[in-house]
């Protein structure tokens, strides 16, 4: 028995463990340093209708346990992930959910239409919740009707399955989590990161050329955890959960909170190796614990 | 190939004010072969700090498994890893990044190697392999003022050496781009502040070969997360970008906008 394998809507993992997207780029620099066949699957970096370089630098800045960073969607845009990113893909045997981002309705129902039809691509992540770009992203992700109508119109054009990423920087989560449900979406993804800043302590200005940016890392793992729990005993969807995780404690963690699945971001920029790690240590945890099978994990914080 | 090795101090010194020479043993010295790669350095375990810091390679001696760092005690990370004793080890990934053509200079010609500040360390490597392949070098080094030099009876072991401060308190006072005008070379390879690499690269604009090494902010270090982009030059304010950590941080002047 592998027990870790796990069983999604659109999603055949052969284990519940994923990079995150944005952390991960489209996988080349990864496929580098160990086999991408040992990953669950691949959430690739969010792409956009038209290419993006993103904003100015620096786009990253550290904090307590943790770091701001404002990208801002750099991306080849919707045809050079099509034709050169996807492709490259395919010699691997893993999933791919692809992050859909855009300004307006009509660019994310673009891209979902033509991104969902790639051979590889078996389930989608909208990206309702970028903090770091003008226009779109976040303000999808932060008033439930708009979210619901997104989701809805994503929905009826995607070939696979649809997953939202919920922003965690609303007032209450089960509300936008309920809206997107409601509007059709066959799974959750949260967190995303929490709107941050930090100052130069000798010109007293942002650090970030943006001014302001998204805060991931350990230090916001109890947010991400609390969210899940919440979120989990009032929807009927699954729920994918990131934020902070580096080890496969944090991953049963994530599972006690109601996740079906993880994904790790920050992280893979500490240690390349991490993901392949967490994986080969899961098994090990388990015994520890006294689970067969991971999926036994999820929700038992309320369950 | 990129390797996380957790290498052990040979020996640590300061050797200008707060400029740290470290020296490390690890099997990934045999992986370092271009002057001017760096490596991803994890000053302590745990979150305080989360990130690595990139540190160029000062030296590499491959039959001893031993390679330099040279950096300066600037912040938290940087104040962390001064103190670290003989018999610790530091986390090291690397090596990283695309380091300096030592293929574009031919044995006889002549490179000027231009450095500033904490832009100085991976010319040493550089010189090194320069002399040994035949190429005759000469090195201008600019600092800020005397207490901040160093290495330059090495740097003056392998070729002439001009030494510029901004002060005046040692050597000439003034910018390395006053001494190199005085100068001769078919080559400038240079790494230092960005004022400097604009310097260089405004006053050589018709010279064929100029390379520039980059400093910028980074997350990863390996190209994923897209934290030090630069635009190109031919684009400068589209679509088309290099990453300072994998396509970098060595660049021909003119490729990139600095």
């Amino acid at each position: 028995m592998n027990r870790l394998e796990t069983q999604l809507p659109g999603l055949n993992l052969k284990n519940p463990v994923m990079p995150a997207s944005g952390c991960f780029g489209f996988g080349r620099e990864f496929g580098g340093l160990y086999n991408l066949n040992d990953l669950g699957a691949i959430m690739i970096k969010a792409t956009t209708v038209e290419p993006r370089f993103g904003n100015p630098t620096p786009r990253v800045a550290e904090t307590a346990a943790g770091m701001l960073n404002a990208i801002g969607l750099q991306n080849p845009g919707i045809d050079g992930v099509m034709n050169n990113e996807l492709p490259w893909l395919e010699q691997f045997d893993v999933p791919i959910i692809a992050n859909v981002a855009g300004s307006t309705e009509e660019d994310y129902v673009e891209v979902a239409k033509r991104i969902s039809t790639a051979a590889n691509v078996q389930a989608l992540e909208l990206n309702i919740s970028c903090p770091n770009v003008k226009t779109g992203g976040i303000a999808f992700g932060t008033i439930p009707e708009v979210a619901k109508s997104l989701t809805k119109k994503v929905k009826e054009v995607s070939v696979v399955p649809v997953y939202v990423k919920l922003s965690p920087n609303v007032t209450n989560i089960v509300e936008m989590a309920k809206a997107v449900e409601d509007g059709g979406a066959d799974g959750l993804t949260m967190i995303n990161t929490l709107l941050g800043m930090r100052l130069d302590l000798k010109t007293a200005k942002p650090i970030l050329a943006n001014k302001t940016g998204g805060l991931s890392g350990p230090a916001i793992k109890p947010v991400a955890i609390r969210m899940i729990h919440d979120v989990s005993q009032q929807v009927n969807i699954p729920i994918i959960g990131m934020g902070g995780i580096e080890s496969a404690e944090d991953v049963i963690e994530f599972f006690y909170a109601g996740a079906s699945a993880i994904a790790v971001g920050t992280a893979n920029f500490v240690d390349p190796f991490v993901c392949p790690k967490i994986i080969k240590d899961l098994p090990e945890l388990l015994d520890q614990l006294g689970f067969d099978h991971i999926s036994e994990c999820t929700g038992r914080s309320w369950n | 190939m990129i390797v996380n090795e957790h290498c052990s101090i040979v020996s640590q010194r300061e050797i200008a004010e707060n400029i740290y020479e470290l020296i490390l043993h690890g099997e990934l010295t045999s992986k370092m072969n271009e002057p001017g790669q760096f490596v991803h350095v994890k000053v302590a375990s745990g979150y305080a700090p989360l990130l690595r810091r990139p540190l160029s390679i000062a030296h590499v001696n491959k039959e001893n498994q031993e390679f330099t760092l040279i950096y300066r005690k600037d912040g938290r990370g940087t104040a962390i890893l001064s103190s670290k004793k003989t018999s610790e080890t530091v986390d090291i990934l690397g090596p990283l990044g695309h380091g300096f053509p030592i293929e574009e200079t031919k044995a006889g010609e002549t490179a000027v190697l231009v450095g500033g500040g904490i832009g100085v360390p991976p010319l040493y490597e550089l010189s090194k392999q320069l002399v040994k392949k035949g190429v005759n070098v000469k090195h201008v080094l600019g600092f800020q003022n005397h207490a901040a030099v160093f290495y330059e009876d090495k740097f003056k072991s392998f070729g002439s050496t001009y030494v510029t401060t901004v002060d005046g308190s040692h050597g000439t006072k003034g910018f390395v781009t006053d001494v190199m005008n005085e100068l001769s070379f078919d080559t400038i390879y240079s790494c230092g502040p960005t004022a400097m690499l604009k310097a260089v690269e405004a006053g050589y604009a018709t010279h064929k070969k100029v390379y520039v090494s980059l400093e910028e902010r980074m997350g990863c270090g390996i190209g994923a997360c897209f934290a030090c982009v630069c635009h190109t030059a031919d684009d400068p304010f589209g679509f088309s970008y290099k990453k300072v950590c994998t396509d970098g941080p060595v660049f021909k002047a003119g490729e990139v906008v600095l």
